[in-house]
């Protein structure tokens, strides 16, 4: 083993969804490993078992087979009660339709998982919310609801939400699906200031532009890891941002605010 | 989940979805103040019936002399009788449970007076006779407590001894003429009716025992005391104090036999017993099914809430939220949506109750048992009918509740 932690490590990962007589193998014998502090883009075509292994390494489901290590411990074996534990300590999920609760706001949809934390170790929540909050840029946005919010900013909240337990890892489905490219940028600018910071992210797309965000990039194709290849030509969003150019979207550009880096570094 | 914050994000589950909520009440609402309402009509109604029966006498008791026997062969009820005007005072003075106490010195006689003649029953009683028969003075006035004192000959005619002497008149300030001796009229008692027996109760005239006692009758006992408890539950506890007295007043020992009985009405009593618990059956069981009803209807939309929130499930249960962390949050919900509801019913049946009975005049009583009751049932009807939505919540697949549109 290397230097670095291994924050996610599958060997023979196997899912296979019996319906009625026909068998589905949604993963077939699946090695992938991911580093502390990587940003990972997983792609694939609807059906190559992507979010399946998105399932199960978010400890929604379990495999039928092989094994999986989430920051050291063995997972798949976990009951229900355990899984959401661990979820609640270990994983962030970002998604694509955001996922916020309605009509709550900002602040409460982040300090969500504190309330739910059965280890005690968080006292504060409010305050440690307010912080991610901070960190994602919405130091003044807090009060705000759902519907008082734009695409990127509720997919903000729904990152700061992501990060508010301190994860061992930050999934994200499709964060980008629901935006448009400007918006996309933004938040991919967000994922990867924080990835500088040292927090490891696995995004899921099928978009290849957005892929060329992460690090490195595997792609999945009927149930297999048919490649995994780091990203030699990768984007800076913030670089991007600064290019952006868009005669229709003049406005849209005064009203993005740059995104502030806080202290803290690395989760 | 600390308790404080299950309940924080209950309420403000409630509180946003305003709307639902309400609807979710509505059924509480209505059932708890439904039953409130009823409940104090039928209570208010209970209480008149009571008052009604009460009229015919439930809460009288008669104490009668004992009987005596001579050579084996008794000599019948009233044979031995020691009875007595201190017997009265000490019943007034040392009970707690009896409202009123009355000699009733009986005899009978001629009474000459206004258009003829008539023969009837003299009654000698105290102030507090009408009273206990639940009779009114339709004219004129009942004699008083000085008049007893000072044996005055003052009397009450019934309404057969007025209508035979005075036919048409007023008989109130006329005189009348009983064995020779002259009484004054003043009032005239309201129709009582007929006894089941068939003997007419307004044939009879009543004066101050102690004139009775002394003018006509001329004996010192009294064939019959006459008492009333506050309330016929009071009865069987009033009997037991009247014989307690009533002993000590007549020197007995322990072992020594009581030489005078005690009876109540007992019949009466208890089919007024009967029909408060017939008209109390009746009301639990309207009370049972509106809340079963209302109940139905919180575990409805308890359900239909669910799926509403199938994606909030999911979300919850993605960031951490345990099965039984939802399920306590649905439980929660539903218990304050229903307590709510049982507050909001509760203060509906309240001015509901208010309402008719200034519409209508009727009475209408609340207790606090009932108040107390409907709370906790709507309560427990909230835990009860919001357990099966809330396992059905708890057992979702956070999959397929975030994959819910």
């Amino acid at each position: 083993m290397n230097d670095t932690a291994m924050v996610i490590r599958t060997r023979g990962l196997t899912k296979t969804y019996v319906t009625g007589a026909t068998e589905v193998r949604a993963l077939r014998d699946v090695d992938f490993d991911v580093q502390q502090g990587e940003m990972v883009s997983i792609m694939g075509a609807s059906g190559s078992g992507k979010s399946t292994l998105m399932n199960i390494l978010g400890c929604l489901d379990r495999p039928t087979s092989g094994t999986y290590e989430l920051d050291g411990i063995r997972v798949d074996g976990m009951d229900r009660n355990a899984r959401a534990d661990i979820r609640n300590q270990r994983i962030g999920f970002v998604f694509q339709g955001f996922n916020l609760l309605p009509r709550t706001s900002a602040l409460e949809q982040v300090e969500l998982p504190l309330l739910y934390d059965r280890t005690g170790r968080k006292e504060n929540s409010i305050d440690i919310a307010a912080r991610a909050l901070d960190r994602v840029g919405l130091g003044d946005r807090m009060d705000h609801e759902p519907s008082e919010l734009s695409g990127g900013q509720q997919q903000r909240v729904a990152l700061a939400r992501a990060l508010v337990t301190e994860p061992a890892i930050v999934l994200a489905d499709e964060p980008t699906g629901n935006l448009d490219t400007r918006t996309s940028i933004e938040v991919l600018a967000v994922f990867q200031e924080l990835n500088a910071q040292g927090i490891t992210i696995l995004v899921i797309t099928h978009e290849h532009e957005i892929a060329r965000y992460a690090k490195r990039i595997v792609r999945f194709r009927d149930g297999r890891l048919m490649q995994d290849e780091p990203v030699l030509d990768r984007r800076d969003a913030v670089h991007d941002l600064a290019e952006w150019h868009d005669p229709d979207e003049d406005e849209a550009a005064s009203a993005f605010a740059p995104i502030p880096v806080s202290e803290g570094g690395a989760a | 989940m600390k308790a404080s914050t299950l309940t924080r994000v209950a309420a403000q589950s409630i509180l946003k979805n305003k709307m639902r909520s309400l609807l979710t009440m509505l059924g509480i609402i209505i059932g708890v103040g439904a039953v409130i309402l009823l409940v104090a009509i039928g209570q208010g109604a209970q209480s008149r019936i009571q008052q009604q029966i009460e009229n015919l006498g439930t809460n009288m008791l008669v104490i009668s002399p004992g009987s005596s026997s001579q050579g084996g062969v008794s000599r019948g009820m009233g044979s031995f009788n020691r009875l007595k005007v201190d017997d009265v005072e000490k019943l007034q003075r040392e009970s707690f449970l009896l409202a009123a106490v009355s000699p009733v010195v009986a005899t009978s006689g001629q009474i000459v007076g206004g258009q003829g003649n008539w023969r009837s029953r003299i009654n000698g009683v105290s102030v507090e006779y009408l009273a206990i028969r639940d009779w009114d003075v339709e004219f004129g006035r009942n004699f008083d407590a000085s008049e007893v004192r000072s044996m005055k000959k003052v009397v009450l005619l019934g309404r057969t001894v007025a209508e035979n002497l005075f036919p048409g008149q007023d008989p109130v300030g006329q005189r009348v003429r009983i064995r020779n001796v002259p009484f004054q009229i003043i009032g005239m008692l309201a129709e009582k009716g007929q006894t089941p027996e068939g003997s007419d109760m307004d044939d009879v005239i009543l004066a101050p025992y102690s004139t009775v006692q002394t003018r006509l009758a001329g004996h010192q006992y009294i064939p019959q005391i006459l008492a009333s408890t506050f309330s016929p539950g009071d009865i069987p506890a009033a009997q037991d104090e009247i014989t307690a007295i009533m002993r000590e007043s007549h020197g007995l020992a322990s072992w020594e036999e009581a030489d005078f009985t005690v009876r109540n009405q007992s019949d009466l009593s208890e089919a007024a017993q009967g029909t408060t618990e017939v008209m109390t059956l009746l009301l639990a069981a309207i009370a049972s099914i509106s809340l079963l009803v209302g109940g139905i209807g919180i575990m409805n939309i308890m359900l239909v809430s669910v799926t509403e929130r199938t994606r909030e499930i999911g979300i919850r249960m993605s960031i951490g939220a345990r099965g039984s962390d939802v399920m306590t949050q649905f439980l929660v919900e539903s218990t304050v949506l229903s307590a709510a509801g049982g507050l909001l019913g509760l203060l509906l049946g309240l001015g509901g109750a208010r309402i008719i009975s200034s519409v209508t005049g009727w009475t209408t009583t609340i207790s606090p048992l009932t108040v107390v009751v409907a709370l906790a049932f709507s309560g427990a009807i909230g835990i009860f009918f919001g357990f099966y939505p809330a396992r059905q919540a708890a057992e979702l697949d956070p999959i397929e509740a975030l994959r819910y549109e």
